[in-house]
């Protein structure tokens, strides 16, 4: 049995009556990889933001390597190593995709390495040519490519992505997929998915959000089969 | 098109050393060429120059829009002069001008940022701050309203003013000329400095937090620190620049703390753009310029003309005069080296 990386207990966020996330208890192993599904509205952002303390839950602890981030400012989590994509791009629109990169590598790294890990970042991704570029002036996938990038410079034991191959081409998703289980050599990582073939592309154990519970937890394949599963997702056809 | 910026940190180009070098020398070159009132209009511009860019600085590069950088400024100005008339000296006094308006920010500005208001109450709290600090200095008329020896005189300010002395003079202050190169080196030296700031890891900090505060702080940045330094290295600016504007007239007045004020101070930033620190400078040059071009004109009507001069600026330069000269400069630089190539290749 591995270590415990990071633990949920009875976590809860209430948006005035909205219960978005309604008791959750989440437990991920050190070099986990996770997807998370779930229907829109299951709250599966919500959890995400809780955890990088972009949220703050209504109740409930939140873990990391044992000790209690509930109340921590999300730069403390951050560098505890928790790094985030969220689902909405956020990245530095006005400055150039080098300049970014090199700040999220700074905020950990003296100068001279920071410069060694953009570079290495930039090859990585395939953004070495367009370093120079304002990010704001990239096309959404590519932005995708530079948020990917600054999580990875924090070089984080956890990270979360929600939703990394929205709006991608085909090929970019099975570089995405290359890269996560490449990733996943050296941090654990939950990722947000919709994409069932790229769920069973990474292989990942996966847990199921509804209405703001776990559903269930099982491999791809034991999901799929599940009726309740099947049920929640009748009718949304776009999640299939 | 990708616009491209390259600017990656470290120091300034040696290029751009020189450019400041040649203004500078050029512009102490100024009192042998021009006579004492242009001397004298040149003066308060740099240092007026000084409020603007603090406020570009804040605005343009961390992205927060002060109302009140007159509040510092006043308190700068109001502290040298009563400093100065208490001690009977003026070198501390000028000192205190720079620490007293950085603490006023640091207390401002920790309740503002540490209290995570939202960015555009932190616009009306630094004007009502400004607001505030013009009505009690304006109540201040009657007799009982002394600090040490020193009258504050309500609305109609304090004309007594001392000049600057000379610290290994004794005796001698500063005269016209004197305060003309004294501002002129202090505007110098507050532009290279700042500009070094943001050139620092710091500094690139405070861009990424103008751009994106919470990706900031997911990058393990805490950005309440970093705000709240630009907010008091703001203060302190605009706190010495009302001091060396008190010296520069041998009057401060409750009018510095007012709302025409501050809204000067913005006209000059979003004319000049708060993309570059040279733009402020140009902005509070030029309005001030065509106020006084104006004024002598005896045209009449100087505020009409200023809004149609400001909206003209707002719909032509959209980023400020200076980043739209830089752009234009930029596109014809590129149409000739394109129409260059292309004679090259006619010519193969
Ligand atoms: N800031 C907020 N204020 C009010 N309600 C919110 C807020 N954020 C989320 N919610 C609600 O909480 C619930 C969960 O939202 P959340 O974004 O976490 O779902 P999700 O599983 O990420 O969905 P999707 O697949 O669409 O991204 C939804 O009902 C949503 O409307
Ligand atoms: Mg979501």
């Amino acid at each position: 049995m591995s270590e415990v990386l990071l633990e949920a207990r009875d976590l809860e966020k209430r948006f005035g009556g909205v219960r978005a996330i309604a008791g959750v208890d989440f437990r991920l192993n050190r070099g986990e990889l996770r997807c998370l599904i779930g229907p829109n509205g299951a709250g599966k952002s919500t959890f995400f933001k809780m955890l990088t303390a972009q949220l703050r839950p209504s109740s409930g602890r939140i873990l990391f390597e044992g000790r209690d981030i509930t109340a921590l400012e999300p730069q403390r989590i951050s560098r505890l190593g928790i790094g985030i994509k969220n689902q909405v791009p956020s990245v530095f629109d006005g400055i150039p995709v080098y300049e970014g990169l090199w700040l999220a590598a700074a905020s950990r790294h003296p100068g001279a390495e920071a410069a060694g890990i953009v570079s290495e970042i930039l090859e990585r991704l395939d953004l070495g040519g367009i370093s120079d570029h304002l990010v704001g002036t990239l096309a959404h996938g590519q932005r995708q490519w530079v948020e990917f990038g600054m999580v990875m410079a924090l070089r984080p034991k956890l990270i979360l992505l929600d939703e990394p191959t929205a709006g991608m081409s085909h090929d970019e998703v099975k570089r995405t997929a290359e890269l996560i289980r490449e990733l996943n050599r050296e941090a654990a990582l939950i990722v947000v998915e919709h994409d069932m073939q790229f769920i069973r592309d990474i292989a990942a154990t996966v847990t199921v959000f509804h209405q703001g519970r776990i559903l269930m937890e099982d491999t791809m394949a034991n999901v799929q089969k599940d009726p309740k599963v099947r049920e929640i997702y009748m009718g949304t056809a776009a999640d299939a | 098109m990708a616009e491209i910026r390259g600017s990656r940190g470290g120091l300034p180009e040696r290029r751009w050393w020189l450019a400041v070098a040649v203004v500078l020398i050029a512009a102490l070159a100024l009192p042998n060429l021009v006579g004492e009132y242009p001397l004298l209009q040149l003066s308060v511009v740099a240092i007026l120059s000084l409020v603007s860019m603090s406020e570009g600085f804040l605005w343009g590069f961390v992205g927060i829009l002060s109302f009140g950088q007159t509040a510092f400024f006043g308190l700068g100005g109001y502290t040298y002069t009563v400093a100065a008339l208490n001690f009977d000296q003026t070198t501390l006094p000028l000192l205190a001008a720079i620490v007293l308006p950085a603490l006023l920010a640091l207390v401002i500005g920790y309740f503002m940022i540490y209290g995570r208001i939202g960015d555009l109450y932190l616009s009306v709290i630094t004007l009502v701050v400004t607001l505030i600090l013009e009505k009690a200095m304006r109540a201040t008329s009657g007799s009982q309203y002394v600090i040490g020896s020193v009258r504050l005189n309500g609305q109609n300010g304090i004309p007594t003013v001392p000049s600057l002395a000379i610290p290994w003079s004794h005796g001698q202050t500063l005269d016209l000329t004197g305060v003309f190169y004294l501002s002129v080196v202090c505007l110098a030296i507050v532009y290279v400095a700042l500009r070094l700031l943001l050139q620092s890891r710091t500094g690139r900090v405070f861009v990424a937090i103008r751009e994106n505060d919470q990706r900031a702080q997911l990058l393990g940045y805490d950005s309440r620190v970093y705000k709240l330094l630009a907010f008091v290295i703001a203060g302190a600016v605009a706190g010495f620049a009302g001091a060396l504007y008190g010296v520069w007239g041998n009057f401060v007045s409750p009018d510095m703390f007012s709302l025409s004020q501050s809204a000067q101070i913005l006209i000059w930033v979003i004319v000049g753009g708060r993309t570059t620190l040279v733009g402020p400078i140009v902005g509070c040059a030029l309005i001030e310029y065509l106020t006084t071009a104006l004024g002598t004109a005896a045209v009449g009507q100087v505020t009409v003309i200023m809004g149609l001069i400001l909206m003209f600026a707002v719909v032509f330069f959209r980023r400020g005069v200076i980043p739209s000269l830089g752009d234009g400069a930029r596109l014809l630089w590129r149409h000739i080296q394109s129409r260059g190539a292309r004679g090259a290749n006619v010519s193969q």
